[in-house]
């Protein structure tokens, strides 16, 4: 007892000094002049698996994409084995874009699209198809906006052999998504960016653009790899994406150190919850389920967000939502037909 | 419930294996290298190192060896496969070539590269036409390269071996000049055959394949003349490898090549045009022929 009495204090001391003995500068007492602080370490953001300075990652990205343009779809076969055009068809059925003209609104402006990191044009034909075969829309637009001018040379070469280009539904702008200086607030209804968005330098920055173009009521969609839920997948996957996808790159397209980024790239994007919860921050509703869908067990996902309609209170009149823009016109003069 | 399934004491088992062990140490020189996978490679050893798993490597060697058969201009390609089948062994017989000569441990000590820049070209242009910086600065213009056209080394792991293959893969082009060879399929094939025959680098030894793409003339004259000088000479003569081309640059060549072992083979270029010009005289006479 009268040890305990004794020790515990003692021990308390002791642990008090053994703490003090392993603080990194221990204080002194009669000197309070604070080091020196360095000058704010520059920001840095995460390029693959490297750390490098912000100002930095935008160039690496674009000298990765000058250099993988001429093959990105030999690439983009080889790495998925052909599937990422499934995916592709897939993420424009599900957005299913278009205004049938005999029921829209007479006057309405046509469907204005912007497809960001969409250099090469995939999504951007697929959804000017879709909404020509799908819904007769042949005045649906498409604004392809890419930060690498090499992607939108591969572009337009590719646009020379559609329609879209002579009828001026396509246009193909050198622009950075966390910069869209070109386009108006609230003046886009989809928002689409497939395999692109873990590449950008600030994500958030990027969906807050998004969130600003987009007008009421709009859609955000977003294509990109994630993570595999199943982990004997996820074990073969992560080994033909290290092993092999490099290997691939040095051998067809001599060009290693690309492919390298890009598989440590989709290792360092965040989960699907995570980025769900981005969208969310960035100022989008997300509909059921969390705004995801996994496509081939997690490899792919897309990711959709809504931006919410503003509601306009008065005292006097009830709530009015603004009119959506596939709502049959009630009065039946107003239909062409 | 007991199970006997007759093991053995695990002392006696633990001593054998570890005397096994042991002896694997001593006699594998591959032994105390610990495996990898994909998803944890362990740090570089030098500038650009890449460690490759053994699948890995066994797919790019393969893949390579395909696709540079198909395209023998992919030099990136061809040098993946160089390094993918180098190593263990045959590299690392071509270092201790190079620490058994005085002029190889001056260079592994040295580490000189040859680039445009570290080789004043303007300055070789002005040596007299015997020299071997003057054959090389013209074999170079002629042929239309430059020296910087070699891709760094990635897959050879021990970074002095890695020295040895960047070294091998920047003397390519003196092995031309020095040989006189030219840079088309025929002269390459003839001088990968002379560097097997030497160096005993297997990416030398598969290259030979190529033979199978040359035309008929072309393999004939390559297993008639080419073939037996490359093999002769190339076994007869010092290692090229320990020749040490940044001091060499104002030497005569023919001394070199005495100096070497190396016999110069027939002029190849003249041999085609030869070739080429006869065939031309044979069409006109078999047209002439004809219309007549």
């Amino acid at each position: 007892m009268a040890t305990s009495r004794i020790a515990r204090p003692l021990a308390r001391r002791l642990n008090a000094r053994h703490v003090l003995s392993t603080q990194a500068t221990p204080l002194r007492a009669f000197s309070y002049a604070l080091p020196a602080r360095s000058e704010q370490p520059p920001r840095t953001t995460h390029f693959g698996f490297e750390t490098v300075p912000e100002d930095v990652k935008q160039s690496r990205v674009a000298s990765v994409f000058s250099s993988v343009a001429t093959s990105y779809d030999t690439m983009n076969d080889l790495m998925s084995l052909g599937i990422h055009r499934l995916w592709k068809d897939h993420f424009v059925r599900a957005l299913d874009p278009g205004i049938n003209p005999l029921i829209a609104t007479p006057g309405a402006p046509p469907l204005s699209i912007l497809d960001v990191a969409g250099g090469t044009g995939d999504i951007a034909f697929r959804l000017l198809e879709h909404a020509g075969r799908v819904h007769g829309d042949n005045t649906a637009r498409v604004m392809v906006a890419d930060i690498n001018p090499d992607m939108l040379a591969e572009g337009r070469r590719r646009a020379a052999g559609t329609p879209y280009l002579s009828q001026g539904r396509l246009e193909f702008v050198e622009a950075n998504a966390e910069v869209l200086s070109m386009v108006p607030d609230a003046s886009v209804d989809i928002y689409t960016v497939a395999f692109g968005i873990r590449n950008f330098t600030n994500i958030r920055k990027a969906l807050a653009e998004a969130h600003r173009i987009l007008k009421p009521g709009g859609v955000f969609a977003c294509l990109e790899f994630s993570k595999v839920g199943n982990p004997v997948l996820d074990a073969v996957y992560k080994r033909w994406s290290f092993g092999a996808i490099p290997l691939i790159g040095q051998v067809v397209a001599g060009d290693r150190k690309s492919y390298q980024y890009l598989v440590e790239s989709i290792e360092r994007f965040p989960s699907q919850t995570e980025f769900a919860g981005m969208i969310k921050e960035g100022g989008f509703l997300l509909p059921e389920g969390g705004g995801w869908e996994d496509l081939s067990m997690g490899i792919a996902c897309v990711h959709k967000g809504i931006k919410p309609v503003e509601e306009k209170v008065r005292a006097e009149e009830p709530v009015k939502a603004e009119k959506p823009i596939y709502i049959r016109p009630s009065n039946p003069a107003q239909i062409p037909y | 419930m007991t199970v006997n399934l007759a093991i053995p004491r695990t002392s006696s088992v633990v001593l054998r294996l570890t005397r096994q062990c042991q002896c694997a140490v001593r006699a594998n020189p591959l032994a105390g290298q610990r495996t990898f996978s994909v998803l944890n490679r362990p740090t570089p050893n030098y500038e650009g190192h890449v460690p490759l798993t053994p699948i890995e490597r066994g797919a790019l060697a393969i893949s390579s060896a395909i696709w540079c058969f198909f395209d023998p201009t992919r030099a990136d390609l061809i040098a993946a496969l160089g390094e993918a089948t180098a190593q263990p062994f045959p590299i690392t017989r071509l270092r201790d070539a190079m620490l058994r000569s005085p002029t190889g441990r001056r260079i592994l000590r040295d580490r000189p590269r040859i680039t445009s820049q570290s080789l004043n070209l303007p300055y070789l242009r002005s040596l007299p036409a015997n020299t071997v910086g003057r054959n090389y600065v013209e074999w170079l213009d002629r042929e239309g390269v430059t020296p910087d056209t070699r891709s760094s080394v990635q897959y050879i792991d021990d970074a002095e071996c890695a020295y040895v293959m960047q070294r091998y893969r920047e003397s390519h082009d003196f092995y031309h000049a020095l040989t006189g060879l030219p840079v088309v399929r025929e002269g390459e094939v003839a001088l990968k055959a002379f560097e097997f025959a030497n160096t005993g680098l297997p990416m030398t030894g598969l290259s030979i394949g190529a033979v199978a793409t040359l035309k008929k003339a072309e393999r004939e004259r390559f297993w008639s003349v080419y073939g037996p000088w490359a093999v002769r000479n190339g076994l007869q003569a010092e290692e090229v490898i320990n020749v040490y081309w940044e001091e060499e640059l104002e030497s005569d060549v023919e001394a070199l090549r005495t100096r070497l072992g190396i016999e110069k083979p027939p002029d190849l270029r003249a041999m085609r045009k030869a070739e080429r010009e006869r065939r031309k005289r044979e069409r006109q006479e078999r047209e002439a022929g004809l219309r007549s």
